[in-house]
């Protein structure tokens, strides 16, 4: 056992608890910290795995933008000092069987197949590469994708619009 | 003096600008706007008073109009095909008829609104009165046939608009429906425009020209040649337009339903603005006039003068003696331009337009007073027995104690109308009538109808009006007791602009010698007639023929006056004023004249009924004809729809049918796994995954 | 030695995870927290492939976008579930029901 090995098993460690409290926590702010440490846990593992420039966008995009998003989400629909800032579980066994059947499926998959894999390459930086590729061979999945995040932000920016008070359609 | 472009342009867009703004904002603003379009009016009264003093003071047209041309606006300018400009022309006669225009609805404006004050579409009148007063600015200004046609055609459009104002009550007096007096207005209306346009297009074809000058010109230059036959047809055809406009028999059947309007435009529609504009069109256009032509003119207007006056006598109700009386008096205006005494017919335009609005304000403000008094007491007007009519003067009587000021007033209209001297009607009757008197009594013998006419005319106009004050102001009471205390004095915004009125029907306006022997007063050295383009001109009345005829004409006038005076007096004295006795005895004449010479009913059998025969006629064409050819297409197509009917409903039904039902049973089925929850469906979803995997995988 | 079935392993813990709390929160903030899980399981099962295989590259590209969209997911869930507890006050999944036909 070397020190990469170690580290993968830290940083796996590390997501996994992050990954199980946030779906256990019944604290929804608790499950959005735990979610940070999620996040932060694949970021290492991206490194591990040579993607640094992954693994920096994931810090960025995840950690301060996603998470963000989320705990404004999780504040602006609740009362921060409501004693009610929990989430109820509902049919817990069959998300647990669902989800342990998943996970069997997966790990047996991921054993069990004979993958085609090469020796390890040597490390070296990938930003350059990457941005390279975006502007050559992948210009249009780059600009379509730009396009999606411009149109899926003006729609957010314009459904979270706060409207002139009306009396709500529900109760 | 000079004027520029500014000043008319400014004067034509006053009110227009105040218009659109009225109609889109009207409601909005303050007062419902009523302060703009009455601003609008005032400023262009001032512009039309500095124009007009210029002229009268400083001789601004002396010779040579004001012409201004917008090059280019129909047609091409570059190839010269079609090409017409149009413009603004003013001379002494636009001169005065911009002041006779604004300053009558400057006045009109101020008293609608107190007579309009709380109508709900009070803006909208505005708006309305605003378009009014554009359109005859528009007409009175252009310098073409196509401006002036323009002009008359608005006019005939915010008239019809006007006179409907009230659509929606069903009646406001006996037999006078708003809804059907603005389409009958716009539609004899029409009839003269038709005449009217096929005129214009006559000397347009002949000269290839529209501004005025250019066709006097060319007419002058002979571009009617050898057709001078065709000058006189076209002359005759521009006059039915005035026919119709200035309401000149036979077209006259739209004037007294106009009073279906408030009774501001009434005033507005028979005293300033629509009537005159035939009399205009026929001063604007008078080189053009042949004899023939012209004499056809003056028989119009006499037979029109004394037809008005005669059915004027029986009437009870205030504004169609009013009515009548102005049909009368446009006869007037009519034929004096016919006979060719020119500025006698303009300047009696001028005067009658102050002395009618006057009279009409002063009815509005009569039958505002009576409404109060008969909603004080109570009592409801009752449209089919005529009980409580609130417009007939067999309800009136006395109300000079209650309403002096409209009593002083339209005394002074009366004597006015009248002829008698010290009032302006004396002047510019007794000029028409001079000139009536020189054309059929020395100069055509063969015409002394004419002359005839018009005096017969006076002395049934002095026994109307005088039968018309007597029975409104004069007498005992006969309105409800207990309506008599809400009878009063109308608000000071309705009897400021009668007041004005009045003053102007003084005679000092317009010569300073009353008996008009010693001097001739401004009016006939400024509105000089325009140099005939005919060729063989109809040698109009000498001076000197006018000077013997005039003292004679003068004298005869006023006897005529005092005879319809003394006739009404005696009348009244033995209590016979209302004329019932003669409406009892039956009397063919009366009932003649009451019903209106039977003009309407004549126009209903004749016209209409003509009308609805060819349509009836026509509709039997389309049913038998046009209808059978379509209903056999008809019938073959039902034929083979039915057919391809059968095979929808057992074939392609069928099958449809039978997949929709297995649908819906299928549908059925599976919804019921449709909860409705994200969750259930992400389980469905996983479950079915790791089946799939587990099942073809492992 | 680590090699990819660790990787694979560890997203496949990630993705079940997630698919646990989809499963079983009511509260829409939470179900997308767990959106977000299985998207990150995804993705580093595309970096552990691009990692163990030829063409280096592929797999952190298809990552990347798969990040932004994400990213962009989130930003208009996240402005549906805002409007949705404007307007009835709750962003229960499950009651949030008008819509359903």
């Amino acid at each position: 056992m070397n020190a990469y090995d170690l580290a993968f098993y830290l940083i796996a460690a590390m997501a996994l608890v992050g990954a199980a409290i946030t779906v256990l926590s019944r604290r929804l702010v608790y499950a959005a910290f735990n979610l940070l440490l999620a996040f932060l846990g694949v970021a290492g593992l991206y490194a591990l795995l040579a993607a640094d420039f992954l693994a920096i966008a994931q810090v960025i995009v995840y950690v301060g933008g996603i998470l963000v998003l989320l705990l404004f989400g999780v504040m602006l629909t609740h009362r921060i000092y409501d004693t009610t800032l929990k989430s109820v579980r509902v049919q817990p066994l069959l998300g647990g069987l669902v989800a342990a059947g998943v996970a069997v499926l997966l790990i047996r998959v991921a054993w069990n197949t004979p993958w085609n894999t090469t020796p390890e390459l040597a490390r070296e930086p990938t930003t350059a590469k990457i941005g390279e590729a975006f502007m050559k061979h992948y210009v249009f999945p780059f600009e379509f994708v730009s396009l999606i995040l411009l149109v899926a932000l003006i729609g957010a920016a314009l459904i979270g619009r706060s409207r002139a008070p009306k009396s709500g359609n529900g109760r | 003096m000079e004027t520029t472009i500014t000043t008319y342009a400014l004067i034509l867009a006053l009110p227009l600008v105040a218009f659109v703004v009225q109609v889109f904002l009207g409601k909005r603003l303050p007062r419902g706007g009523d302060w703009l379009v009455i601003g609008a009016i005032c400023i262009d009264l001032l512009l039309s008073l500095r124009v007009f003093f210029g002229a009268l003071f400083f001789s601004s047209f002396a010779g040579t109009p004001f012409v201004w041309n917008l090059h280019g606006w129909l047609g091409d300018a570059d190839t010269g095909v079609l090409a017409l400009s149009t413009g603004i022309m003013v001379d002494n006669v636009t001169a005065m008829m911009l002041v006779v225009v604004t300053s009558c609805s400057t006045l009109i404006f101020l008293f609608s609104t107190g007579y309009m004050a709380g109508h709900p579409r009070y803006g909208l009148f505005f708006a309305y009165l605003s378009l009014f007063a554009f359109s005859m600015l528009l007409l009175v200004l252009g310098n073409n046939l196509i401006a002036l046609f323009m002009g008359w055609e608005l006019v005939g459009l915010s008239s019809y608009l006007l006179i409907g104002f009230l659509f929606e009550e069903p009646v406001v007096a006996p037999d006078i429906v708003p809804a059907s007096a603005c389409k009958k207005a716009f539609i004899t209306n029409r009839i003269g425009d038709t005449g009217f346009l096929l005129g214009i297009l006559t000397l347009f074809s002949f000269t290839g020209k529209i501004a005025y000058g250019d066709v006097f010109e060319a007419v002058r230059n002979g571009a009617f040649g050898d057709h001078a036959t065709l000058l006189t047809v076209a002359g005759i055809l521009l006059f039915c337009g005035a026919m119709a406009k200035s309401a000149q028999f036979p077209l006259h059947v739209w004037l007294p339903d106009a009073m279906a309007g408030p009774t501001p435009v009434s005033a507005l529609i028979h005293a300033a603005t629509m009537v005159a504009a035939g009399v205009y069109m026929v001063a604007r256009l008078y080189p053009l006039f042949t004899p023939d032509a012209l004499t056809f003119i003056a028989y119009t207007g006499a037979f029109t003068a004394l037809f008005g006056a005669t059915v004027a006598l029986v009437m009870n109700d205030i504004k169609r003696v009013l009515a009548y009386s102005t049909i009368s008096q446009l006869g007037y205006m009519v034929f004096g331009l016919g006979v060719g005494a020119y500025s006698a017919g303009l300047f009696h335009l001028m005067t009658h337009a102050f002395f009618k609005a006057l009279l009409f304000l002063a009815a509005g403000s009569v039958i505002h007073a009576m409404h109060r008094a008969y909603h004080h007491a109570g009592l409801e007007w009752n449209p089919r027995s005529g009980e409580n009519d609130a417009q007939d003067m067999r309800n009136m009587g006395g109300l000079r104690k209650a309403m002096p000021v409209t009593f002083v007033t339209t005394a002074v209209a009366v004597l006015a109308i009248s002829g008698v001297p010290f009032t302006s009607g004396f002047l510019s009757k007794d000029m028409i009538l001079g000139g009536a008197f020189a054309f059929g009594f020395v100069e055509y013998p063969q015409h002394f109808l004419i002359p005839v006419f018009g005096f017969a005319a006076a002395i049934l106009t002095a026994f109307y009006m005088a039968r018309f004050l007597i029975m409104t102001f004069l007498g005992a009471t006969r309105v409800a007791e207990r309506g008599q205390e809400a009878l009063r004095e109308s608000p000071w915004n309705m009897t400021v602009p009668l007041v004005l009125l009045a003053v102007l029907c003084g005679w000092f306006w317009y010569n300073p010698d009353p008996t008009t022997i010693f001097a001739k007063g401004w009016v006939s050295s400024f509105l000089t007639p325009p140099a005939s383009a005919v060729p063989p001109t109809l040698v109009t009345p000498s001076a000197d023929a006018h000077h013997v005829a005039h003292l004679t004409a003068m004298l005869v006038s006023l006897v005529c006056a005092g005879a319809g005076f003394f006739a009404a007096w005696m009348l009244d004295r033995r209590g016979a004023i209302s004329l019932e006795h003669w409406r009892l005895s039956g009397s063919r004449v009366y009932q003649l004249l009451a019903n209106k010479y039977y003009v309407d009913e004549l126009y209903h059998t004749t016209v209409v009924a003509g009308m609805v025969g060819l349509s009836r006629i026509l509709g039997w064409f389309d049913k038998v004809f046009i209808d059978g050819m379509v209903n056999a297409t008809g019938r073959f197509q039902t034929g083979l729809s039915e057919l391809s009917g059968l095979i929808d409903k057992f074939g392609v039904d069928g099958l449809v049918n039978g997949l929709a039902r297995f649908v819906r049973d299928t549908g059925n089925e599976v919804r019921q796994i449709q909860t409705g929850r994200i969750q259930n469906y992400i389980v469905y979803a996983t479950v079915g995954l790791i089946v799939l995997i587990v099942v073809t995988g492992m | 030695m680590v090699q990819l079935p660790h990787f694979l392993t560890v997203s496949a813990l990630l993705f079940a995870a997630g698919v646990f709390a989809v499963v079983t929160r009511r509260n829409a903030v939470a179900l997308l927290m767990g959106v977000e899980l299985m998207l990150n399981a995804a993705n580093l099962n595309f970096a552990a492939f691009s990692r163990f295989s030829h063409n280096a590259l592929d797999g952190q590209i298809f990552a990347m976008l798969s990040i932004v969209t994400a990213a962009a997911e989130v930003a208009v869930a996240l402005a549906i579930v805002l409007n949705i507890y404007r307007n009835i006050e709750t962003i229960d999944a499950d009651r949030a029901g008008d819509l359903r036909g």
